[in-house]
């Protein structure tokens, strides 16, 4: 069985139904949000790489890499707020951030 | 001189209103309400003889004040002197006015100046001077006059005496303008003006909630009164173009037999104009129907009882019928109505006065009675005799009422009779001039009233409308009960046993400032009879009224009155014997039995002592009406309809949204993202399927 363009769109798929799911399903921390974006971005990821090699096009992988670059800034700034947050609250449950209201 | 007469009294109330305001400003210096009551207070110290010096004005601490509760106003004696001097002067000049107009003929109109021109209507202002007018000039400016003087002594320890005697002079000028004037509108403008006078002084002890009460009763009461005033006013304008009173009478003659449509009826036209003005004459004069404020108004001081509640203010009524005689000797129904209506009221009210216990109540009912007789002679058509009642009645019941002002003031504002007896001993000269008032008030031969009231019991007799004989048999009966209450007043308050020994033994007798009036006064219901009787009610009634009055071609009451039986001229005579011997019976050889018969008839007793159940009536009838409409109004219309669909509505539900939109906003993050997610995948959908066909 070759593994066709099919295949990689679906793993890009369940990877970013995962990270959706990740943010909605789970109410305890604040940091698998942070990883279930990190998934989607994956996601993306994936999808650009796959697109590229099979359309023979090198920008979706220079794509991805600018993808990688902005996740991991993501992920430092995120982490970092994270800190902030826990310094300020003490806890960082999803439940407990309810303040962006009216 | 008449622009003296008229205005003297106006330039005073405006300086003793001055004084008031000056007074004020004294009081409560550069202040609010609030900060200068919180003064007052502490003012009222012990050591309230320092204040003598307020505001630049120096105020007399007399030995009044001390015992009294507040300081008298800044300038209280200047505003007395001033008031009662001029006032003094007007009442000269009347007389001398009396005897020019009256004798020598000397009618005038004064122009004073335009008052409005609006289209057709064209309002002068000007003072009609004839003999109706000189009469009433001379009752308005005498009894207020010593009213003024009597005042004086009657108000020392009230420490608002200059806004009294503003009030007493306004109403004063408003009264003379009343009678003066020469038009509709001018009429009217007096008319009001004593109502809002008599409003003003019946509440002028203000902090007294039934007198509060009693001034808005008497404002509304009138009110009923004057809104068939008004009415006849603009009758009268829309059927001759013009409301001056020569216009009018001109051409009153022309309407005779004309309908117009009223609610869809054709009714005569001047009869309904006719009872229209008459109404407001039944309001102003407390005629039955309309009297219930008559005796509540009895709660202000007792000289404005006298002057406003008795002799002036409410024979307005009367005084308005005989002005416009030129329309009511038109109208016979309206006179007949009229005939009715003061019959009705004279025998009526003398029955409630039969055993009511406040002295100036007794007193009240007995004007009211007394008005239903000149209302009498008003309807059969004899006018001056009517004018001769107003005239004399209006010393002697300033007298009885000023008197009893003596009694309340020697009994420390005791009012009720029972409490009183015995007082001759104490206070002769104030039991003295009341006999005097009693026996004019009951036609005792040769004083004022007999003259006057057996007149208008002749002129019943002899009266060709259908309600003369009625009348007649009404007035004849309150003549006998107006002898019992008189002389049950007398007996219960000057004879007999005292029922309190330490108040009897405190009376004391008036000061002399007011004892004068009382004897001047005293002197006019003697004399006012017999030296008038040719002018008012015999041969000299053409020469003395003229035009003043008009006398229908087939009007021969004067004439028929002279030829009266024997019979009927001493009638009256008989009842007030009969009335004065059973009262006398009654309450000096055997005071068992009016109690033994109130207790027999005890629903008649009660019947009689809550007058009639009027007030209960009327309660029933109109003021719970009125409040239960104003409480669904209240309640359902503003609170419930406008309230809660009006802007508070509109807001409140405003405000609903809002807060159910609110609660969309959770704060939660997984929320949020929820949303957006979904919202970026239906617009991915959207565009995909919607716009990304073609």
């Amino acid at each position: 069985m070759t593994i066709g363009l099919g295949h990689y769109l679906t793993v890009g798929a369940i990877l970013f139904t995962l990270g959706i799911f990740g943010i909605f399903l789970n109410r305890k921390n604040v940091i698998i949000i942070l990883m279930s974006i990190e998934l989607i971005l994956l996601a993306v990821n994936i999808n650009l790489v796959a697109f590229s090699t099979h359309l023979g096009d090198i920008v979706g992988q220079i794509y991805a890499l600018l993808v990688l670059t902005v996740a991991a800034a993501e992920a430092a700034i995120g982490l970092a707020i994270l800190v902030v947050f826990y310094r300020n609250r003490g806890s960082i449950a999803v439940e407990d951030i309810n303040l962006l209201k009216g | 001189m008449y622009q003296a007469i008229v205005f003297l009294p106006l330039l005073g109330a405006i300086l003793a209103g001055l004084i008031t305001l000056a007074g004020a400003r004294a009081r409560f210096p550069g202040k609010g309400p609030s900060s200068g009551a919180e003064e007052a207070a502490t003012n009222h110290g012990p050591h309230h003889g320092g204040l003598a010096v307020r505001g630049g004005a120096v105020v007399q601490p007399s030995h009044r004040e001390e015992e009294g509760y507040e300081p008298a106003a800044v300038g209280s004696r200047t505003a007395e002197l001033i008031t009662t001097t001029l006032l003094m002067i007007s009442m000269i000049l009347s007389w001398i006015a009396f005897v020019d107009v009256g004798f020598a003929h000397h009618d005038m109109r004064v122009p004073v100046f335009t008052w409005m021109t609006a289209g057709e209507l064209k309002v002068e202002w000007s003072l009609r001077i004839d003999t109706l007018t000189a009469v009433m000039l001379v009752v308005v400016n005498t009894i207020s006059g010593f009213v003024h003087l009597y005042s004086i002594g009657y108000m020392q320890e009230d420490p608002y005496r200059p806004r009294f005697f503003a009030y007493l002079s306004m109403f004063t000028f408003a009264m003379l303008m009343l009678v003066t004037a020469d038009n509709l509108g001018q009429l009217f403008f007096g008319w009001e003006g004593v109502g809002l006078a008599s409003y003003l002084l019946i509440g002028f002890w203000y902090h007294k909630p039934e007198a509060n009460a009693a001034a808005i009763k008497a404002f509304i009461v009138n009110r009923v009164g004057d809104f068939g005033f008004a009415l006849g006013i603009f009758a009268v304008f829309m059927l001759t173009g013009a409301i001056d009173l020569d216009t009018v009478f001109a051409q009153a003659p022309s309407l005779t037999g004309k309908t117009i449509n009223f609610f869809s009826w054709q009714v005569d036209a001047l009869t309904i104009t006719c009872l229209f003005l008459f109404m407001g004459a039944m309001g102003k004069s407390a005629q039955f129907l309309l009297h219930t404020w008559l005796p509540d108004a009895m709660e202000g001081p007792t000289p404005v009882s006298a002057l406003i509640h008795a002799a002036t203010m409410v024979t307005a009524g009367v005084f308005m019928v005989a002005r416009l005689s030129p329309l009511f000797e038109l109208a016979p129904h309206a006179q007949t109505f009229v005939t009715l209506i003061g019959a009705t009221t004279a025998f009526f009210a003398a029955t409630i006065g039969l055993v009511q216990n406040d002295i100036k109540r007794i007193v009240a009912y007995s004007t009211c009675s007394q008005l239903g007789y000149m209302f009498v002679a008003m309807g059969v058509g004899a006018y001056s005799v009517g004018m001769f009642h107003l005239f004399t009645h209006a010393f002697f019941k300033a007298l009885l009422f000023l008197g009893s002002g003596s009694v309340i003031r020697a009994m420390h504002h005791e009012q009720d009779i029972r409490h009183m007896g015995g007082l001759k001993d104490r206070i002769p000269y104030t039991y003295v001039v009341m006999l005097i008032g009693t026996l004019a008030l009951t036609g005792f031969p040769l004083t004022a009233g007999y003259f006057s009231k057996d007149a208008i019991i002749e002129a019943a007799f002899v009266g060709k409308n259908p309600m003369s004989l009625y009348a007649f048999i009404c007035t004849v009966a309150a003549a006998m009960l107006t002898s019992f209450y008189s002389w049950r007043l007398i007996f219960k308050t000057f004879h007999g046993e005292p029922h309190d020994r330490r108040h009897w033994r405190d009376a004391h007798e008036s000061p002399m400032v007011m004892l004068i009036p009382l004897g001047f006064l005293a002197a006019g219901s003697v004399l006012a009879g017999l030296p008038f009787k040719e002018i008012f009610a015999g041969h000299g009634v053409e020469s003395f009224f003229r035009e003043s009055l008009a006398f229908a071609k087939s009007n021969h009451v004067l004439e028929d009155m002279h030829r009266v039986p024997l019979y009927v001229g001493i009638l009256p005579t008989v009842m007030m014997l009969i009335g004065f011997l059973i009262a006398w019976h009654f309450y000096l050889r055997r005071p068992d039995i009016p109690v033994e018969l109130a207790r027999r008839h005890d629903w008649l007793y009660r019947f009689l002592l809550n007058k009639w159940y009027f007030d209960e009536f009327y309660d029933l009838v109109f003021v719970e009406p009125t409040k239960r409409l104003g409480r669904l109004l209240w309640k359902s219309g503003d609170g419930w309809l406008i309230d809660g669909f009006g802007p508070d509505g509109v807001s409140a539900r405003v405000l609903d949204v809002t807060r159910n939109v609110v609660r969309l906003q959770t704060g939660y993050l997984y929320h949020y993202a929820f949303a957006m997610l979904i919202g970026a995948a239906a617009f991915i959908t959207w565009f995909m399927f919607a716009t990304g066909t073609h």
